[in-house]
């Protein structure tokens, strides 16, 4: 069997019919991919880890089955890499933390057990800023991942392994967790697809929990039909999430080619002010021009309330549930335990003040105070006020509109060591991406350009709650009539 | 100066549920340690918890029992606190929306004497709500050993109002609750396994204060007994340390049980800040009407409902009740065996004294028992109509008691049957009258008492299988 050229930067949707032709095997495939690994992954750093032997064994399964002439899905066969947050047996779930550097999963989340079931191998697992906190993976206990369009600069967070790893040809596709835009900031960056669906689509068990009530899990991809494909897989109820819905799951691939438009389209004017980089601006609002000539309505709205407190409410909120979330990493029955503890809150102080990193106290330190006798109305309350008149915000919206247009971040990737040492200059690399989590909607960041320095432009598209399919086919409209997404960086 | 104790209750009970409060995982006790765990009860990385339907029923069940107001949504809250029995190091509990408000629990303070019922007394309650238990702590020497069996398991929290003036009313009340809970099957409430735990909350005021004194909240109260001298022992320390010259500090208190004391163990100063909040992982649950209804009709009599009913339409002593009602099953094998009307009391009776008595010594259970309530009811039946006497009554129950038999079957066997010939009957009568001439005659002088020789003549002759009733008729007929 021969290969028409080198897989790694296929999508998976070619990969998926190279594997139906036996033009290549599932045990090819992925030896291509772990060759990539270890060709370029010294100087990306997206890998934490990875079973080779036990993807090597799912592939040869999935060979056998294809061999036994069985009806296979577009997942089978293909390996998917996990962002570090999520569960799969007997594999580690690090969170790229040093408290749990040691910790191996006994357990699937439910998203692993649906891949698995569509026959996809889970190999890898990807670093991210730790426990999901950050916008660069610069706050990996273990290393930083570097932009692969250009070494010196970050790919983004918390989901840059993510990033980095689709955009460097190390995989296919991966899994990521967006809480206030953890999966599109760095697909933006890293010039490839970032699907964060409506919250409670996806479920969240066996996602390590940074903030409940806006963690979701989602799809890094090289197209938006191979995102859709993998959100398909991983979507829908499941009984160990209070939080996920009833909603039925269509088969958005055959969906895309059906949704053809045209759309109305809103622009928020908020997002569109100081702080924007020129590029991008531009870029977006070419994109915005494509839409209008595909014979779209463009229109102005106005988000006041999320441009304006999205942040704020979000770091208070966040905080809060993180504090409360990251409780159980105590060094009591699993994760690091400091030695030399005296007693039960010695063990706590030590584990803790060695296992967690500085990002990750700030978000504790912060969430506690929030949620401290006294300031709880007028912080935690509040921000709940906030933002369901945030959420309502969105909705007015979207009475005259199917999506919206902006640009997912307001500057491209910056150097690795820019922002380290200013919190809230790192913040805002969110400010487009966050209230999108406030409200629960799904949005996604595909590849609208590159700036002068060669660096990738993200265009968000935000849906209404369970839209999916429609966000989508916008996605689809505009990566069907532009090319950015062919081009690939070339690693030294 | 005369002093009252004000006492509120703080009462956990685990519910009676297959699984745990919000995971699949089985809860039970006496298991190897941290065998009842999954990545739900461990707070492992990405696990999440999903609502016990069977724990809000059961909850709404007590609820529903002891009068409360279920309110329309299950809400939950995260209590936060540092501790290594709670793996998550926060509680899944209810803070400001508790699912029942309200409800009292009837209580009944002990008689005059043992067969006079006492005062009853509703002692208000502020609040039930559901939760989760935490895991056991075992200290070594050197080391803790943490078991997560009992993590999980459902919880509610009983709190009364501060209504209860004694340590006799508070021992009532827990008597009361644990029957009540016990007969709705909504906990076995078995204290040594810790599925019933109470705190109290103890205060003294002078007698006419209204305002509440000082409160000492007291933990380690492990038997029914110990809440009783728990208490007890605390009204006294507080009086003397008031009338020292003292003043109560607030605190917690340990009591100990086996040495009858009590030590501080932390002042208010270290109290927590929980940092309560909306368990994002969790969505409130609506408790509707329909929801209720289905509940309600699961719902049994109370104790005490029961108690008045058996003695109302049974006629059946104070004594007799208090014996049958608190075994749901002894009250149940009573009705089974009585009719209303009939001579339920010497059913009763033979239950309550007789039955229950051979069971001990013969250490059975009343499910175990060779003598049915059908039995029972036979052999009351034939004592009534003659057929026996009562000291042949004994000896059929002895018989039935050894060999499950029915009593008519006994009674033939053993050739128990009085004689009801009446011909033996009235010659036997004739013979008696005749050889008791002078009771005879001052019978018929109008001395009522004298009967009683000519029946005991009758009776002998009869060897005591004679009918007392029919030998009775006889000799009035024969001497009229």
């Amino acid at each position: 069997m021969t290969m028409a050229g080198p897989a790694i930067f296929e999508s998976a949707a070619t990969l998926s019919t190279l594997l139906a032709t036996r033009k290549i095997s599932a045990v090819e495939l992925l030896r291509e991919f772990t060759a990539r690994v270890d060709a370029v992954d010294g100087r990306v750093r997206a890998f934490n880890s990875r079973d080779d032997a036990g993807a090597l064994r799912l592939a040869a399964e999935s060979d056998a089955r294809r061999a036994a002439g069985r009806e296979l899905g577009p997942l089978d066969g293909l390996p998917v890499a996990f962002k570090d947050v999520i569960a799969v047996d007997g594999q580690p779930l690090t969170c790229s933390s040093r408290m749990l550097a040691n910790f191996v999963s006994p357990y699937d989340a439910t998203v692993t057990t649906k891949l698995r079931a569509a026959g996809a191998i889970p190999w890898g697992r990807l670093n991210l800023d730790e426990f999901a906190m950050g916008s660069s993976t610069e706050n990996s206990a273990f290393a930083p991942t570097a932009n692969p369009w250009d070494l010196r600069c970050v790919p983004g967070g918390s989901s840059g392994g993510s990033a980095a790893a689709v955009a460097a040809g190390e995989t296919p596709w991966a899994l990521g967790s967006d809480t206030g835009g953890s999966i599109r900031q760095p697909a933006a960056f890293c010039g490839i697809v970032g699907l964060k669906p409506t919250y409670g689509l996806v479920s969240r068990y066996g996602l390590a929990a940074f903030a409940s009530s806006l963690d979701q899990i989602g799809s890094l991809a090289r197209t938006v039909e191979d995102a859709a494909v993998l959100l398909g897989a991983i979507a829908g109820h499941d009984e160990r999430d209070s939080t996920s819905v009833r909603a039925e799951v269509p088969d958005y691939r055959a969906e895309l080619g059906r949704r053809k438009g045209p759309w109305r389209l809103g622009v928020p004017k908020e997002f569109f002010g100081a702080g924007l980089d020129p590029e991008i601006e531009a870029a977006v609002r070419a994109a915005m021009e494509f839409y209008r000539r595909a014979g779209c309505e463009i229109r102005e709205v106005a988000l006041p309330l999320a441009s304006e407190y999205a942040i704020a409410v979000y770091y208070l909120i966040a905080t809060a549930e993180a504090s409360s979330n990251l409780a159980r990493y105590d060094g009591i029955r699993y994760g690091h335990r400091a030695a030399g503890a005296t007693d039960a809150i010695d063990i706590y102080a030590r584990s803790r003040a060695e296992g967690f990193g500085e990002e990750v106290k700030r978000r504790i330190i912060l969430g506690t105070h929030v949620l401290s006798s006294g300031y709880y109305d007028a912080y935690y309350l509040r921000a709940q006020k906030v933002r369901t008149l945030i959420r309502a915000e969105f909705q007015n919206v979207f009475a005259a509109c199917d999506a919206l247009l902006s640009p997912t971040t307001p500057t491209p990737a910056f150097p690795l060591g820019a922002k380290v040492a200013d919190p809230l200059a790192m913040y805002l690399n969110d400010i487009y991406t966050i209230g999108v989590n406030l409200a629960g909607l799904p949005a996604i960041s595909v590849p609208c350009g590159f700036t002068s320095a060669g660096l990738p432009i993200g265009l968000q598209i935000i849906g209404r709650p369970f839209a999916e399919a429609d966000l989508l086919a916008v996605a689809s409209a505009y990566e069907q009539a532009h090319d950015w997404h062919r081009r690939h960086p070339q690693l030294p | 100066m005369k002093f009252e104790a004000v006492i509120g209750l703080e009462v956990h009970v685990q519910l009676r549920t297959r699984s745990k409060m919000f995971t699949r995982v089985a809860a039970g006790y006496g298991e190897p340690p941290n065998t009842l765990t999954d990545p739900v009860v461990l707070a492992l990385p990405g696990a999440l918890p999903v609502m016990n339907k069977a724990a809000l029923d059961q909850i709404i069940k007590a609820g529903l029992m002891l009068g409360c107001t279920i309110a329309p949504v299950c809400k939950w809250d995260r209590k936060n606190y540092f501790y290594p029995d709670s793996p998550k190091n926060y509680q899944i509990s209810q803070y400001d929306q508790p699912i029942c408000r309200g409800g009292a629990v009837e209580i009944e303070l002990p008689g005059p004497a043992r067969n006079i019922m006492g005062e009853h007394k509703r002692i208000p309650l502020t609040r039930i709500h559901l939760e989760e238990d935490v895991g056991k702590l075992t200290h070594g020497a050197a080391d803790s050993l943490v078991d997560y069996n009992r993590a999980g398991t459902p919880l509610m929290e009983i709190v009364s109002e501060p209504a209860l003036h004694s340590a006799e009313e508070a021992f009532a009340f827990l008597t009361s609750l644990r029957l009540t809970l016990q007969q709705g099957g909504v906990s076995d409430c078995d204290m040594e396994k810790g599925q019933l735990r109470c705190d109290a909350n103890v205060s003294i005021r002078p007698v006419g204060e209204t305002r509440l004194g000082t409160k000492v909240e007291l933990k380690n109260l492990n038997s029914i007994s110990f809440v009783r001298d728990g208490i007890a022992h605390e009204i006294r320390r507080q009086i003397a340390v008031v009338e020292g010259g003292g003043a109560i500090s607030q605190e917690t208190r340990q009591y100990d049980g086996e040495a009858g004391t009590s030590a501080a163990m932390r002042s208010k100063e270290m109290a927590h800040d929980y940092r309560y909040f909306p368990d994002p992982d969790l969505m409130p649950v609506q408790v509707d009407e329909a929801w209720k209804a289905a509940i309600r009709a699961t719902v049994p009599e109370l104790p005490f409902d029961r108690q008045r009913r058996l003695m109302e339409r049974f006629h059946l002593p104070y004594t007799i009740t208090s014996v049958l009602v608190p075994d749901p099953a002894q009250a149940d094998f009573f009705e089974a065996a009585a009719a209303p009307g009939g001579q339920a009391q010497a059913i009763g009776n033979w239950i309550a004294n007789d039955l229950l008595r051979e069971l001990a010594g013969a250490n059975r259970t009343l499910a175990e028992s060779p003598i049915r309530p059908a039995h029972i009811a036979g052999l009351v039946q034939l004592v009534d109509t003659g057929v026996i006497s009562s000291p042949g009554a004994r000896e059929v129950f002895a018989q039935m008691f050894r060999t499950g038999e029915r009593p008519e079957v006994v009674v033939e066997r053993l050739g128990l049957r009085q004689a009801t010939d009446t011909g033996d009957l009235e010659r036997w009568v004739a013979e008696a009258i005749a050889a008791n001439p002078k009771a005879a005659a001052e019978f018929k002088a109008g001395n009522e008492k004298a009967l009683n020789a000519v029946k005991g003549a009758v009776m002998k002759a009869a060897k005591g299988k004679a009918n007392p009733k029919l030998v009775d008729e006889a000799v009035r007929r024969q001497l009229g």
